[in-house]
């Protein structure tokens, strides 16, 4: 880097000014960030470790636990094939209404999660499009766990294919070519040179889409009906003990969501420092 | 003779784009159009008049004036986090930066109780504020916080890679030249920012405006005061009210779909500018 | 293994990358596709490879249509530009690739692929790198692994894109070098695309040259140098000053350079001339044959004194060539003035007004000039003491 050699008078000002930067930028964070994630912890415990226990432990919060799991595991999976598949099509072919077949992708991340639940609603509700065929058939989605799924899956449908498209597109088509030439099948190139080559990317969307997954409230609150021990899901024990004025019980619960949290972002940025060249660029909504 | 003017040399076209045009359109393009339908039914006028009431005027009113300022106040903050994290080597930096991903990564109920819980009256910072008079919790203001909350992370993380790529040589030439620090910082490097600004602002926008989870808690909810779009939303569904919520989905919906045309102009516009430049 | 391309087309957007292209290529032969950027070469290449098809058009394999089989079963080789090495495989299982993905039934056993591949790594003198990735190793490393990687599969044709395009100039000279030794010892028919004309020349037994989707002209190195049949091909390989002519009493003439009368008669009232600068004779005496010039600059190269004339009388540059050793015994200088006259030339006319050959290989007939001193080389007159303005860089 070249030195430019300043004058001796204007280094201090220059230092000053550089720590009080710093200084209005940490506070704003302590403030506005840390300080959120810190209450959550110190509500969780502030009846002491006991009720803490015995908050996350009762029936009906294993069973958000559980469910939220649940979700999760249906979710995420489907939403990595779907996204491999997405980034495949946009990355290495050429077609007309590509960059509609993007948008559309790209739709419910800029869409306000209760419209995710409406949508569902009006689809698959008592008065939706389905409504009467699924009543008559003695199927429920809304206010069941297919809806909490469905709504779960629109929510996080980006995620895993926003990591993959643009690595894929700055990677470009050389290696599957040679590939291809040496003699491999499909399945084979894919197995053996395109999974690999986007292998951290795709941990890296799939962290991202679990986050997601796990701590989804507002979609999830609309098509779930709160059924305790059914539909209700770790964010939503949460509302519904903060609710029912059991704070004590809701920060418990939420204290677990914030670990999830602190873990994804941890992995997260254990990813981006080690294998940072390897994930392309991305802001959370560049394309 | 094989004249394959269609022949795609990788294969998996037919199997990807099958799979992924099937499930987009199943779990994207079909309830949105249920939504269409919905709305359709009520008309544009009808439309207009569900728009209309007082109480729905209120919400949006609210959802989008507290998210432009809460927005504005991301844009210049997040500008500031996002050099400072940048330009400066200071202990604890790489924590601050892992710290700034966190109301992305934590889940939106968490964050609203742990924001009424922090700025109630009888919460950490709220208390401080009470002393003044200043009620923040169950207030517009506190959706104003909960709203910056939100929408943090977008504008540090689309402005840190543009100035982590951004050429020295240009600040060091205009310092040659005779220019003071702020001169150079307001014409020669904002200038290249405002593309990725902007672009950050309008995702922050876009998140605030929609946001329900962060924001429900914190902001007390009462009608024609406190009560965002969304929920009001939820409160007509509840009432099986489809209609009203269906018209209040759509202006939400278009709402978004105007923020990604922006967006990708502004995609499109801050490609030509890296371009343009040696 | 023949290969017969016939009027092979394929249009991009909005340009031809490839316009009505017929070749045959005889079984064995290393030829060169060379060209300018745009020239269609590497899209040539790609269609022998698979990665792309023509609109129009066929390839032959012995009769065969190439073009009905898709990228994986020709049995091809290629080596990208960029190698395209796997970058999460170490380079003994790169090389392996292609044979580990044959099916079942073809495929080697585990030993006999492992020998394969450690006799192809000695091959390519990389045998110490058996375990290394490719981030590990140099571009020309990593351009033996390619081709290893490559033969592997024991291809009929072996496809080469730029190969050595991306490498230091001495590391591109040896491996060229050792390409063709490579070459040479399989046997195997070898297409490769360069731009680097020197590479071509030195490397190929036929030489491909391309121009916007066309073949100017196919032929052997010194062929293509010596008798180049398209201007374009004069001014792509090696220099060549471009001189035009005009139709005068007793044919075309540049000034005081009469040429004679055009095998195609008196058709036309131009036509153009390429000399090369090793086809200009010179001479220091003001009484001798050639067009008034002076010494502008001069460039020494190693074993090869490059001229830069002025002629006024043709209102150009010209390019002149002698060696060193002659140069620096003869005694030049910048600023002197110098007769140039071409020896040898190649003629294009410009308006073929007929079905004549549109090609004239004119050469000086060294009986009719006047002084039996005067030859193809140049002369100069030792005894004249010859002022120097400025020194002779």
């Amino acid at each position: 880097m070249n030195a430019i050699v300043l004058s001796r008078t204007s280094v201090w000002p220059r230092r000053l000014q550089r720590a009080l930067l710093i200084l209005v930028a940490v506070a704003f964070m302590l403030v506005f960030l840390l300080l959120p994630l810190a209450v959550v912890f110190t509500e969780a415990l502030a009846k002491g470790v006991q009720v803490f226990i015995a908050a996350i432990t009762q029936p009906e919060a294993w069973s958000s636990i559980r469910l939220t799991l649940l979700v999760a595991a249906i979710v995420v999976p489907l939403n990595t094939v779907f996204g491999i598949a997405a980034s495949w099509v946009m990355a290495r072919f050429a077609f007309r209404g590509k960059a509609l077949l993007g948008a559309l992708i790209d739709l419910p991340f800029a869409v306000s999660p209760v419209i995710a639940g409406l949508i569902y609603v009006l689809l698959f509700g008592a008065q939706g499009w389905f409504g009467p065929w699924l009543d008559a058939h003695g199927i429920r989605i809304i206010f069941a766990m297919p809806g909490l799924v469905l709504a779960s899956i629109f929510v996080t449908l980006p995620f895993v294919a926003r990591e993959l498209i643009p690595l894929m597109q700055a990677q470009g088509s050389e290696d599957e070519e040679a590939a291809r030439v040496l003699g491999a099948s499909g399945w084979q190139m894919f197995f053996r040179v395109t999974l690999p080559n986007i292998r951290w990317a795709l941990l890296y969307g799939v962290l991202l889409c679990n986050a997601r997954a796990m701590g989804e409230f507002g979609a999830v609150s609309v098509v779930s009906g709160h059924i305790r021990g059914l539909t209700t899901t770790m964010p939503l024990e949460v509302e519904m003990r903060y609710n029912e004025y059991d704070y004590a019980g809701a920060f418990a619960v939420a204290s677990l969501l914030a670990l999830l949290a602190l873990l994804t972002l941890a992995i997260k940025t254990l990813l981006e420092w080690r294998y940072g060249d390897e994930l392309a660029a991305h802001a959370p909504g560049s394309h | 003779m094989a004249l394959a003017k269609h022949h795609r040399v990788l294969p998996g076209f037919g199997l990807g784009m099958g799979y992924t045009l099937a499930y987009v359109g199943l779990i994207v393009l079909l309830p949105l159009a249920a939504l269409a339908w919905k709305a359709s039914g009520i008309g544009v006028a009808g439309l207009l008049h569900l728009l209309a009431t007082p109480r729905t005027q209120a919400a949006l009113k609210l959802s989008f004036g507290g998210a432009l300022a809460a927005s504005l106040i991301n844009a210049a903050f997040g500008l500031l986090v996002a050099w400072v994290l940048v330009r400066y080597r200071f202990p604890g930096r790489r924590l601050l930066d892992a710290l700034v991903d966190l109301p992305f990564a934590l889940p939106t109920a968490v964050a609203g109780i742990a924001l009424t819980a922090l700025y109630a009256p009888n919460g950490w910072l709220g208390h401080a504020f009470d002393a003044f008079g200043v009620r923040i919790a169950y207030t517009q203001i506190g959706v104003g916080i909960a709203m910056v909350f939100v929408g943090f992370p977008f504008v540090v993380r689309t402005l840190q890679p543009v100035l982590e790529s951004m050429d020295r040589d240009m600040e060091e030439a205009a310092e040659s030249l005779g220019a003071r620090r702020s001169q150079t910082f307001a014409r020669v490097i904002l200038p290249v920012l405002v593309p990725a600004l902007l672009t950050g602002f309008a995702l922050a926008l876009a998140r605030a405006v929609g946001e329900y989870g962060s924001v429900i808690f914190i902001a007390g909810n009462m009608p024609m005061r406190t009560e965002i779009a969304p929920l009001l939303i939820v409160q007509k569904l509840e009432q099986f009210d489809y209609a009203g919520a269906a018209a209040l989905g759509v202006v939400m919906l278009g709402f978004s779909f105007v923020m990604l045309v922006a967006l990708s102009l502004l995609q499109r516009w801050s490609r030509r500018w890296a371009e343009a430049s040696p | 293994m023949t290969l017969e391309l016939s009027h092979l087309s394929r249009r991009f957007k909005d340009y031809p990358a490839l316009d009505d292209v017929s070749l045959e290529i005889p079984p064995g032969e290393f030829l060169a596709l060379l060209g300018p950027s745009g020239s269609g070469k590497t899209t040539l290449l790609r269609i022998l490879a698979g990665l792309d098809y023509p609109d129009s058009g066929s390839v032959r394999r012995d009769g065969q249509d190439l073009l009905a089989l898709d990228a994986r079963r020709r049995k091809v080789g290629l080596v990208f530009q960029h190698y395209a090495l796997f970058r999460h495989l170490t380079v003994a299982d790169n090389v392996a690739f292609g044979l580990r993905v044959r099916p079942w039934r073809t495929r080697p056993k585990r030993a006999d692929i492992a020998a394969r591949v450690q006799r192809l790594l000695q091959r390519v003198q990389l045998q110490d790198m058996a375990r290394r990735y490719p981030a590990q190793l140099s571009g020309g490393q990593r351009q033996r692994v390619a081709l290893a990687r490559a033969l592997a599969v024991e291809p009929d044709l072996l496809l080469l894109d730029e190969p050595f395009g991306a490498l230091d100039a001495q590391v591109r000279v040896s491996l060229r070098r050792w390409l063709r030794e490579l070459h040479d010892e399989f046997g195997l028919t070898t297409v490769f695309v360069t731009h680097d004309q020197e590479e071509a020349l030195e490397l190929a037994d036929r030489v491909v040259v391309m121009n916007r989707g066309r073949i100017e002209q196919v032929g052997k190195p010194d062929a293509i140098y010596q008798d180049p049949a398209t201007p374009f091909v004069c001014e792509f390989i090696g220099k060549a000053n471009r001189i035009d002519l005009e139709q005068g009493e007793h044919g075309f003439i540049a000034a005081e350079w009469s040429l004679g009368e055009a095998p195609w008669g008196t058709d036309g009232k131009h036509a153009q001339a390429y000399v090369r600068p090793e086809h200009l004779a010179l001479d220091a005496s003001t009484d001798a044959p050639g067009w008034e010039t002076h010494l502008r600059h001069v460039y020494r190269a190693g074993s090869i004194a490059h001229l830069e004339l002025d002629a006024p009388a043709l209102r150009q540059r010209l390019e002149a060539q002698i060696t060193s050793e002659n140069f620096a015994r003869l005694g030049l200088c910048a600023g002197m003035k110098l007769r140039a006259r071409p020896t040898r030339a190649v003629v294009f006319s410009v308006e073929p007004a007929s079905a004549a050959p549109v090609r004239w290989i004119w050469q000086e007939n060294t009986t009719t000039t006047a002084s039996a001193a005067h030859t193809s080389t140049a002369t100069f007159d030792r005894t004249r003491n010859i002022p120097c303005d400025t020194e002779a860089s």
